[in-house]
This record gives C-alpha cells, structure tokens and sequence, in this order.
C-alpha cells in the first residue's frame, strides 16, 4: 500500500467515489437524522408533512435538474406529478401491481411522456418553453377529466389498495427491532429513501460529461452548441429525467393521499409554480438547495394550517384575524389563501433580493468562517472585502 | 350553416377578448423581452375593481370601469417598478418567474377581498340580444368586438404616430440605442406595464360579461388561455396578437359547437387553444407575424 504508484492510483480514483469525502460527514449526519425523526417525532400530523416534504423534495430534484442545472423553466412539472400519481392509482391499486413495479413504470412513463413531449417544447428557444410547458398542464388536465376507465374521471380513483410493501417489508407498517411504525412514518421513510437515491443519481449526473454539457448549455448555449454538445439532445433528455423524477414524486404522492381527483390541487398551475418556488428559495442550481426547499415550502400549506392559531392575531386598523381556517370564520386570509400567498412572496423576494437562495446564503456564510478562521490563524486582520453579499 | 354563423360570432367576440389580453402580453413583452404571467392577475382583478367601484360603491358603469382602469394602471407601474425594474440585466427566465409570483399574489388578494362566492357585475347590455335572421347576437358580443377595435385602433394609432409610442418602438428595436437617444426606458417599460393593465381590464369586464355576469376567481386563468393567440401571432406583432386572438377565440368555440361531449369529451375548448398553438409553432416556430430572430455569436 506505500507504494507510490497505488497512491497515485487512489487519488486518480477519488473523484470517481458516489459521495464526495469533504461532504461525506454531513451528508451522514443527515441521513442519520432523518433515519432518526419518525423515532423522535410521536406526532402522526408532523411524519405526515416531512413525509409531504420528502415527495416535494424528489420533484424538486428533478426541477433542479432541468431549471437549475440546464437552465430551461418549465411549468408542466405538475402535469408529470399527476401522470405518476394516476399511473399508481391505475397499476397499483385497480391492477394489483408490486410497490417496485409501480414505482419503476409511473416513472418510466413520465419519463417517456417526458421523451415524447420534449422535442415540441424544446425545439423552441427557452422563452417558448415555458408556455408549452403550460399546455401539458391543460391537456393533462382535459386527459384525467375525461378519460375515466383508467383515471375515473371527475368521480376519482382511490389509490388506497396499493400495495406499500417490498417483498416481506411493508412501508404501510413498518416493524423494525419491535418498534412498530406507522403509516405516515412507513411512507416517511419510503419517501425520503427514494430522495437520497434520486439526489445520487443527480449529483454523479451533474459531474459526468452530460452534467457538464447541461450546464454548458444553461450558461451559453451558442457556445456550447459550437463546441459539439448537441444542444437539443441534452435538453430533451433533461427534459426526460426531469419529468420522470416528477412522476416518481406523484407516484408516492398517491399513495400518501390514497385518493385522486381532478379537483385536488386549486389548479395545476399553482402546484408548477410551487416546484418553482421550492427551487428558486432553496437556490436555483443547488442540489441540497432543492431539497431544503421542498422541506420549507412544500408542506407549507399543512403548516399554515396547524400554526393558525398563531397566525390568527388581530391585525390594527381592520381589526379581523389575519388567517382562520376558512374565511367564513372572519379571517383576511384563509389558510389555504395564505400558504399561496407566502408561496408567491418567497418567489418575488428571493428573486429580487436573495438570487442565490438559501444555498447562496449558506456557502457566504461558510466562506466567511473559513476565511477568518485563516486569519486568525495566520494572525491577519480580516479582510472585509472578502465574500461580498450574493445580489 | 346557422350553427356555423352563430359559433362563429361567438368564437370572434371571444376571440376580440383574447386579443386584447394578448395585445397586453405582446406590449411588456416588447418592452421587457419576457412573458408577463401577471397580466392574468390583472384581467381578474380589473373585473373585480369593475363590481366594486360600480355594484358595491354606485358608480355608473363607465366610470366603474374607467376607474378600474386607473386602479390596475397605477398598480401596474407599481409592480414594475418594485419588482421588475430591480431585474433589469438578469436572465429573462427570472422576470418571468417573478411575474408567476404577482400572478399568485394578485389571486389570493381577490380571493380574500371578495369572499362571496356569487358575484354578478351589472352591466349596460345585460343579457339582451337581438336575433338577425337564424342567429342571435348577444349584445355583449356587438359591445366586446366595438370596444376591442376601438382600442386596437386607437393603440396602433398611439404606438405608431405619437412621439411616445415612438420611444417605446425604438426602445423595443434596440434599448441602448433608445436611451443614447434620449428615450426613458424606465418610463417607457412602466408604460407599458400600465397599457397591458388598462386592456386587461377591459378584457376582464367583456370575459366577466359573457359567461353570465357571474365574477369568479378562474377568470385570472381563463386569461393565460390567451398565450397561445400571443405566441401564434409571433410575440412580438400587434396584428399578430389580434389576429390570433381571433384565431384561438373561433376555434375554441367552433370546438365547444361540434366536438361535442360524445366525441372528445368535456372541456375539450380547453385544450384547444394550446394543442392549435403546438401545431403552428411546429411549422412556423415565429408563428405568423413574429419577425425571425437571428442570434450573433
């Protein structure tokens, strides 16, 4: 082992390893975590919501790939999440499918719808996609409403008979070590399990060839394409994962809801938009910034709703509680109303204030340690032009 | 034939509707090169300013809607001046995404200002029609169809004689040039805002009118069916929005007429607008009007 050359070798395959050693401690201490909360958290109403935030998280990976990493916005993200969900519904509890099998076709179909899609709205400059994008939401919409042997049209289809077990593990009732879970926790771990393995698959996507020429083409796509990435075919496949990493998240979603219907969601739109919001908040190009933004705005909804009654102070002036439940209880705001009110906000001020998101404002902040604990290490005065403010 | 003729009003007055949202995206889209989500929230909002200035406070119509329209402008102005203007210079795709997060503020304040759910917008026509041979014409239809030439005349007439409209022209054409020469892009961009707000009201009004009256909240998402009249008349072409608004407006209700519940399904005029818009981007990627772009490296 102290030979030279099989040193060399080792630290030629460094990069090679799945998770980087300088972040390998952190990213432990969170999986620890999160392996930990259902052990911890006894309340089923706070599983529920990290267990929400789980399959935002996973949907927002695959957002972060498209918008962040290949710089194309896209506003269908909410049709691909409705295609996964039905999809379940169909396969796993009116065809009696495998958890796996499901899971692996609700994605694969998004993934292809992805592949079929991709080619209309990306042969149009970025500008165009967004609103081409915005016809998937309509169709899928039309789809869902009409075609009722497979998505029960307006009445809705239960995704209750779905199966939540792999082989002799069943999510719906965890048993491990004789502590019994229960389905919210089951569906908590399943979620999060499947977010660690589609952020890998990101993050290694990211530092291979392809990764770079995404990000080629966010950054200049002329030049790219000069220098021989083929621009439509990476877009397209983006396009395709993205969409298919949706799916996955709708796929788990239905079995957390166990019931879909065409009026689920105050349109679809609003749910793209939400997508949008998670990875803009988070940091748009941040990996662990889709992922802390899907666990801050995704559940946010529920949260509005449970801290009402810290939300519901009496506001000067027009002297009516800011938020209640519904407005029929006097509020400004109901909760619904006011989660996508905050969602909206977040969106506007992070743009305009904070472009780099929490992510951006977390990196400042360990440039800065580091820095001053250079310096005082080398006795220097600190140099305060060092890690201006991101904006 | 009868039935050809009476969808085919219906599908122009519709059709004059989704103009002039369109004309208000083509407008901020000149001035600013980005799509504008928030014009949504102004047709939604302008029809709710409309009822509340005219059924809730007394004010005759007209003055209800001329009202409104100063409401929506001055917002307009407002909004882009706290959260546009500070983008300036960033990628587009973030003015757009802000413009998505005025859209989803603008609908939760209606939302939560008008809380009762059946509210009808009195208005001058009312549900009167006259019949013309086999078909009626609904009065709002004759008013929709006046009210939007007058307003596209009178806009092409402002946006190619006056000196104003000139600057805005020149900013569109090339903004450093523009402001070499003495033209105010803020002003000009706030300009624009504010006309896209003016048209969406009205277009809120006419929209309001024609379903019945009855004011609702979709309505903000009613608007964004107009982005495909945008994008078929090329983005960046007065007549272009117009004529696609006509396009889009007809064929929605032709489908509507015979594509009936047995054969594709219900709310299949929904789709309609978009899945046209997907085929003419296909063959004419600038759609009909728009001017080709040609990027230099």
């Amino acid at each position: 082992m102290t030979d030279p050359a099989s040193t060399q070798a080792a630290t030629r395959e460094a990069p090679r390893r799945l998770v980087p050693s300088g972040r390998a401690v952190a990213v432990s201490v969170a999986v620890a975590v999160a392996a930990l909360v259902p052990v911890l958290v006894e309340s089923d109403f706070w599983m529920l919501v990290l267990g929400t935030a789980g399959i935002f998280a996973i949907g927002a990976i695959g957002l972060h790939l498209l918008t962040g990493i290949t710089g194309q916005v896209s506003l269908g993200h909410a049709a691909f999440v409705t295609i996964g969900a039905y999809t379940t519904a169909y396969l796993g509890a009116e065809r009696g499918w495998p958890l796996l099998a499901f899971l692996a076709a609700a994605t694969v179909f998004g993934g292809l719808v992805g592949l079929v899609v991709g080619p209309f709205a990306l042969r149009f400059r970025g500008d165009y996609l967004v609103v081409v994008t915005l016809a998937l939401i309509f169709v899928t919409t039309y789809v869902v409403e009409n075609w009722e042997s497979v998505t029960g049209g307006f009445n809705g289809i239960s995704a209750n008979d779905a199966s939540t077990s792999i082989g002799p593990v069943d999510f719906a009732e965890l048993e491990v070590f004789g502590t019994t879970f229960t389905r919210a926790e089951g569906l908590y771990y399943l979620a999060w399990l499947l977010v660690g393995l589609v952020a890998v698959i990101a993050y290694n996507l990211v530092r291979t060839k392809p990764g770079r020429a995404m990000q080629a083409i966010r950054d200049q796509e002329i030049a790219a394409s000069v220098t021989g990435v083929s621009v439509a075919r990476y877009k397209v496949a983006a396009f395709a994962i993205s969409s298919a990493m949706a799916a996955l998240a709708g796929s788990v979603q239905a079995l957390s809801a166990r019931f879909l219907s065409p009026n689920d969601e105050i349109g679809e739109l609003f749910l793209s938009i939400r997508f949008v919001a998670m990875i803009v908040v988070g940091g748009i190009g941040s990996l662990g910034g889709a992922i802390v933004g899907a666990l801050l705005i995704g559940p946010l909804p529920e949260l509005v709703r449970e801290l009402v009654g810290v939300l519901d102070f009496s506001v000067p002036i027009i002297d009516r509680p800011l938020v209640t439940d519904t407005q029929a209880d006097g509020g400004i705001f109901s909760s619904s109303s006011f989660a996508q009110l905050l969602f909206g906000a977040l969106l506007i001020v992070t743009l305009i204030r904070y472009p780099t998101g929490i992510a951006g404002a977390f990196n400042a902040a360990r440039r800065r340690i580091a820095v001053s604990s250079r310096e005082r290490r080398d006795g220097g005065r600190p140099d305060t032009g060092d890690g201006p403010p991101p904006g | 034939m009868d039935k050809f003729l009476q969808l085919l009003v219906g599908g122009i007055a519709l059709g004059s509707i989704y103009a002039l949202v369109a004309l208000g995206f083509v407008v901020v889209y000149t001035a600013t090169r980005t799509f504008n989500f928030s014009q949504g929230g102004m047709v939604l909002m302008g029809a709710y300013l409309t009822y509340q200035y005219g059924d809730d406070w007394g004010a005759p119509f007209v003055v209800a809607v001329l009202a409104a329209m100063a409401t929506m402008a001055f917002g307009a102005v407002l909004i882009e001046r706290v959260a546009i203007r500070p983008l300036v210079g960033r990628p587009p795709f973030v003015i757009v995404l802000v413009t998505l997060g005025v859209l989803v503020v603008i609908e939760q304040v209606v939302r939560s200002t008008w809380t009762q759910p059946a509210l009808v917008m009195t208005t001058p026509w009312g549900n009167d029609a006259s019949r013309f041979g086999d078909v009626t014409i609904r009065h709002v239809d004759f008013y929709t169809v006046g009210v939007t030439i007058l307003l596209v005349v009178g806009f092409v007439w402002f946006y190619r004689r006056s000196r104003t409209g000139l600057a805005m022209r020149a900013a569109a054409l090339d903004q450093e040039v523009a402001a070499a020469n003495g033209v105010n892009l803020g002003r000009v961009t706030g300009l624009a805002w504010a006309i896209a707000a003016i048209l969406g009201v009205v277009a809120g009004v006419m929209l309001t009118s024609r379903g019945g009256s009855a004011l609702s909240p979709g309505l903000g998402f009613i608007a964004l069916r107009a982005f495909p009249a945008m994008i078929l008349g090329g983005f960046d072409s007065t007549s272009g929005a117009v004529a696609g608004g006509l396009v889009i407006g007809v064929a929605e209700v032709m489908a509507q007429g015979y594509l009936t519940q047995d054969f594709l399904g219900s709310g299949v005029e929904e789709v309609v607008p978009y899945v046209l818009m997907v085929i003419v981007l296909l063959w004419r990627p600038t759609g009909f009007f728009g001017s080709r772009t040609v990027t230099r490296v």
